[in-house]
């Protein structure tokens, strides 16, 4: 097996992998879903159906004309009831479409296998598949899978890692769809020029890397690599350089080193999506946390509410204290359970009371373990100091941008300083001098 | 399900390190050399050990009552300030009253007026050390030798000034005379072991302190396992040199302050008036550390510069 660096700094997270034994099961459709029209990171969708209008499985229910942007799909058959506005935990308000199921699953025409004759009707299909990256950031795979002509790509990178605790919904898909993600590699392969395929894995994950070993070993171009254990190993960055020795400059693309990353569940919904022409629709979610009773994969249709999710998963057995999209590392704490699911969302945990206590912040005592757990190796600490103060000069010094938010800072602060809480809030201050001038 | 929900940014997990474990783990690593000299030096080491101890966390927490502030004695990082205090004073009598006064600088003057743990410039062990040591010199200096009945001496350090010299064993166990606590490197290797498994502390301050001095010996013809075992070394290198709030935080920066204290440590035990130099090389170099840190800010992962000044 293809040996891999390790990168610098990260921490060792409890594992929670309660989930990854149990086979994905498949939610019934609810009666209502909720789908806003932001999904991905960009421009958020216009609306293109209204009030009353009658919708079949895959139809298209908004897009935009910004280049940084996907459509959005609907899954289920029913009856716009209501063009509605939700407001996302970061404070920003989307519209979304609320749709009555009608619960007959009857399939749009547009929905057809898409016909591929070049790397443009390619990037075109992707574009209109909806696919954006599952890994949690969202961001349009399209636009990742255009590179501009002059630039080389040496890697194909596989993100397998899985390194935030609790979420096994990529692990399910490389046990239960290990086929899909070797064609959706093909796919890849057939209309982009890349020499090289790495599939990256975190090493508790065995049975994940020897499926895979086994299926890709007549492959030449693919590699499986076995990474080990330590957060943010998933993070784009940590996982180029653990796996190709590559180090993205800051402020540039994976592009700018020749390497292409995507997460193991999109590449695997590639295939899924020119077999079928089905639009991206639905999601494994893995649902876990001290307040839920089974800890489980699920497949949901887009736009389901959390609280309905939960209770087909088995529902609380604690009263649940916060409630996360994605994992505890870099997840969103929502407040409400009302909040429909997105699509680049694979985990929804719900922590109990005990969990979710916040404990007080103390003061700095200066002992540098947020600098050593930095991946990127910044200095948290002084960060936080320069935020207090609003000294934009020196968190611009200090190249806060750079900053991932991956949260090992925090993990590890014994005064329990709010770091990452910090540093975002001396990104403002910086962005905010940025667009002054 | 009407029930709030808490809302807060990520991350929503925390390992379990906290101030006070920390604490807890450098007094777990100071219980060999506190009950070493107990065993050396008596029920006096025990007495001089338990009224600084308690009269450092009383002076805290009397500071935060008076100044309304929220109390912090529950960190116990008083508790550290005054074993470490104590371990440095010499087993005499006049020990006891001077723990006092010595908490009282080491706490109010050094730590909370200068708001408090994290906040402080110096070591306040050590300040209260260096302040005791300049007020005090003939009571700092009433050295015994080990044992109930222990005789008038003086130390190693002091005695090879005159050519007499200590056996390297007797320095390893302990059995010489010197400060309560830092006459038996071997109890303080114990503690090292200790915080090095807790991952309290990196080698990197102890090391390049220890190898600077023994290097510097070597050059100057002296005996570099002498000047390891004696005097203050091990406690200061160990316990004293990497106190966090008083230490660069850069790896680079660590080796920067341990290579200066172990220079300015041999420079005043060879050609100082003071037999000793560990507590003054780490006051001094206390003061370079904002310095020090500002001069080694690491670059980041794929920045383009260091972003030095």
């Amino acid at each position: 097996m293809k040996q891999h660096k390790i990168f610098k700094g990260g921490v060792k997270v409890p594992h929670y992998k309660h989930s990854a034994k149990t086979a994905t099961t498949i939610m019934p459709i609810p009666d209502i879903i909720e789908i806003p029209m932001q999904h991905h990171i960009g421009a958020p969708c216009e609306p293109l159906v209204k009030i009353g209008d009658s919708l079949l499985v895959g139809q298209k229910i908004g897009d935009s004309d910004k280049f940084v942007s996907a459509p959005i799909h609907t899954g289920v058959s029913g009856k716009v009831k209501k063009i509605n506005t939700v407001l996302f935990p970061n404070g920003s308000k989307v519209k979304s479409i609320l749709i009555e199921t009608d619960k007959n699953q009857e399939i749009h025409p547009d929905v057809k296998p898409p016909i591929i004759n070049n790397k443009e009707d390619f990037i075109k299909a992707i574009r209109e598949s909806g696919l954006v990256g599952l890994g949690g950031a969202g961001f349009p795979t399209h636009i990742k899978l255009n590179p501009p002509s002059d630039k080389k790509i040496n890697y194909l990178i596989i993100n397998g890692a899985e390194c935030e605790p609790y979420i096994t919904s990529d692990y399910r898909e490389a046990i239960e769809n290990t086929e899909d993600i070797i064609s959706g590699i093909g796919n890849v392969l057939k209309y982009l020029d890349i020499d090289k395929v790495l599939i990256g894995i975190e090493d508790n994950k065995p049975k994940a890397i020897s499926e895979l070993i086994e299926i890709s070993k007549t492959i030449d171009k693919i590699d499986v690599v076995s990474l080990n254990s330590k957060y943010p190993q998933g993070a784009e960055k940590m996982l180029i350089y653990a796996l190709t020795g590559n180090i993205v400059p800051a402020g540039k693309l994976p592009l700018d080193v020749g390497v292409i990353v995507l997460n193991i569940t999109t590449v695997a919904f590639i295939a899924k999506y020119i077999k079928t022409g089905m639009p991206l629709v639905k999601k494994r979610i893995t649902i876990d946390g001290g307040a839920i009773k089974t800890p489980s994969n699920i497949e949901v249709y887009v736009g389901t509410y959390i609280k309905e999710a939960i209770q087909f998963s088995g529902g609380f057995k604690e009263v649940p204290g916060k409630v996360l999209m994605g994992g505890p590392m870099m997840g969103v704490s929502q407040f409400n359970l009302e909040a429909p699911i997105l699509k680049q969302n694979n985990a929804i945990l719900a922590f109990n009371k005990k969990q979710s206590v916040l404990q007080e912040q103390t003061a700095c005592i200066k002992c540098g373990r947020c600098i050593s757990a930095c991946p990127m190796n910044l200095m948290p600490v002084y960060f936080d100091i320069h935020n207090e103060y609003k000294n934009v000069d020196e968190l611009i010094k200090l190249d806060i941008l750079s900053c991932i938010e991956c949260g090992s800072c925090s993990y590890v602060c014994p005064a329990n300083r709010f770091l990452v809480q910090s540093i975002r809030s001396g990104k403002e201050l910086v962005r905010a001098r940025g667009n002054k001038k | 399900m009407n029930n709030k929900l808490s809302v807060n940014s990520s991350p929503h997990l925390k390992d379990y390190i906290s101030t006070p474990n920390i604490m807890l783990d450098v007094i777990i690593a100071l219980i060999p050399a506190t009950i070493i000299s107990i065993y050396l030096f008596s029920y006096m080491a025990a007495i001089i050990i338990s009224v600084t101890v308690v009269s450092s966390v009383l002076f805290e927490g009397l500071y935060n009552m008076a100044t309304k502030q929220k109390q912090t004695v529950g960190n116990f990082s008083a508790v550290v300030t005054g074993l470490l205090l104590a371990l440095n004073l010499p087993p005499a009598a006049s020990s006891i009253w001077l723990g006092v006064v010595g908490s009282f600088v080491a706490i109010i003057l050094v730590k909370m007026i200068f708001g408090g743990i994290g906040n402080n410039i110096f070591n306040p062990a050590i300040a209260a050390r260096v302040f005791l040591t300049v007020a005090f010199s003939s009571q700092m200096t009433s050295w015994l030798s080990p044992g109930v009945d222990g005789i008038s001496t003086a130390t190693p350090l002091a005695l090879i000034h005159n050519g007499i010299i200590t056996s390297n064993l007797d320095l390893f166990l302990g059995n010489i005379p010197g400060c309560i606590g830092e006459t038996s490197a071997l109890a303080l290797l114990l503690g090292l072991g200790w915080l090095l498994i807790r991952k309290i502390i990196t080698l990197d301050i102890p090391l390049t302190y220890v190898l600077t001095v023994m290097v510097f010996a070597l050059l100057t013809g002296q005996d570099p396992i002498f000047h390891l075992l004696s005097g203050g070394l091990l406690l200061g290198a160990i316990f004293m040199a990497t106190d966090y709030t008083t230490s660069p935080m850069t790896r680079k920066g660590k080796i920067i302050f341990g290579f200066g204290l172990g220079i300015i440590t041999m420079g005043i035990r060879l050609y100082g008036n003071l037999p000793e130099g560990v507590s003054f090389s780490i006051l001094f170099m206390n003061v370079l550390v904002p310095l020090i840190d500002r001069y080694t800010l690491p670059k980041s992962f794929g920045g383009l510069k260091k972003k030095n000044a």
